[in-house]
């Protein structure tokens, strides 16, 4: 799993049928700091989550079993509203 | 699989039910050397690691769901060993 925050979200009218429903969320990867790493991603959600969270995201064939017994046809799924991140005093930087 | 350190853990309190009751370690792959490969990943624990243990890492869901003992559930990465020691011959560093 990877750490993100949610920065945005994408609505699609046309869609394969076993997304209708689902939350496609705009998440930007970060690293451990809570800073910014690489491209953003869309990804499905399954825990809830709303624009501005920190969340963790899973990806590949596992990130569609959230949704079992449906087989939504996902890459990415948010599976974790993070409420803290714990670090030791000296990587905290 | 590959050797990391892990360096913190996530506290989430909204989460998929299947990562409910394991830890969320925060490690750092690395590489022989013992320098940084890539970014910093989040692994649901099966062997009760702690910061500053040298782990073996799964990165592929099958590998990952069978060492935490939940098939079906979305968990991509796996910390499946503390490591003792690696040995390698002369120059392989």
């Amino acid at each position: 799993m990877q750490l993100g925050r949610v920065i945005g979200n994408v609505v699609c009218t046309m869609k394969d049928a076993r997304l209708i429903g689902q939350k496609l969320m705009v998440v930007q990867p970060i690293d451990k700091h809570g800073r910014g790493k690489g491209r953003s991603i869309v990804a499905l959600d399954s825990v809830g989550a709303g624009v501005g969270e920190t969340i963790y995201w899973c990806r590949g064939k596992e990130a569609s079993f959230p949704f079992l017994p449906d087989e939504v046809p996902t890459e990415a799924t948010i599976v974790g509203i993070v409420d803290e991140i714990n670090l030791p005093v000296a990587d905290r930087k | 699989m590959l050797i990391g350190k892990v360096v913190g853990d996530v506290v989430a309190t909204q989460k998929t039910p299947s990562h409910v009751g394991r830890k969320i370690l925060i490690v750092q792959p690395l590489q022989l050397d013992g320098s940084d490969r890539g970014e910093a990943v989040l692994a649901l624990d099966s062997v009760d690691a702690g910061v500053g243990d040298r782990v073996l890492l799964v990165t592929e869901g099958f590998s990952a769901m069978t060492a935490v003992g939940r098939p079906n559930s979305p968990i991509d990465m796996a910390v499946i060993g503390i490591i003792d020691t690696v040995d390698l011959p002369e120059g392989a560093r």
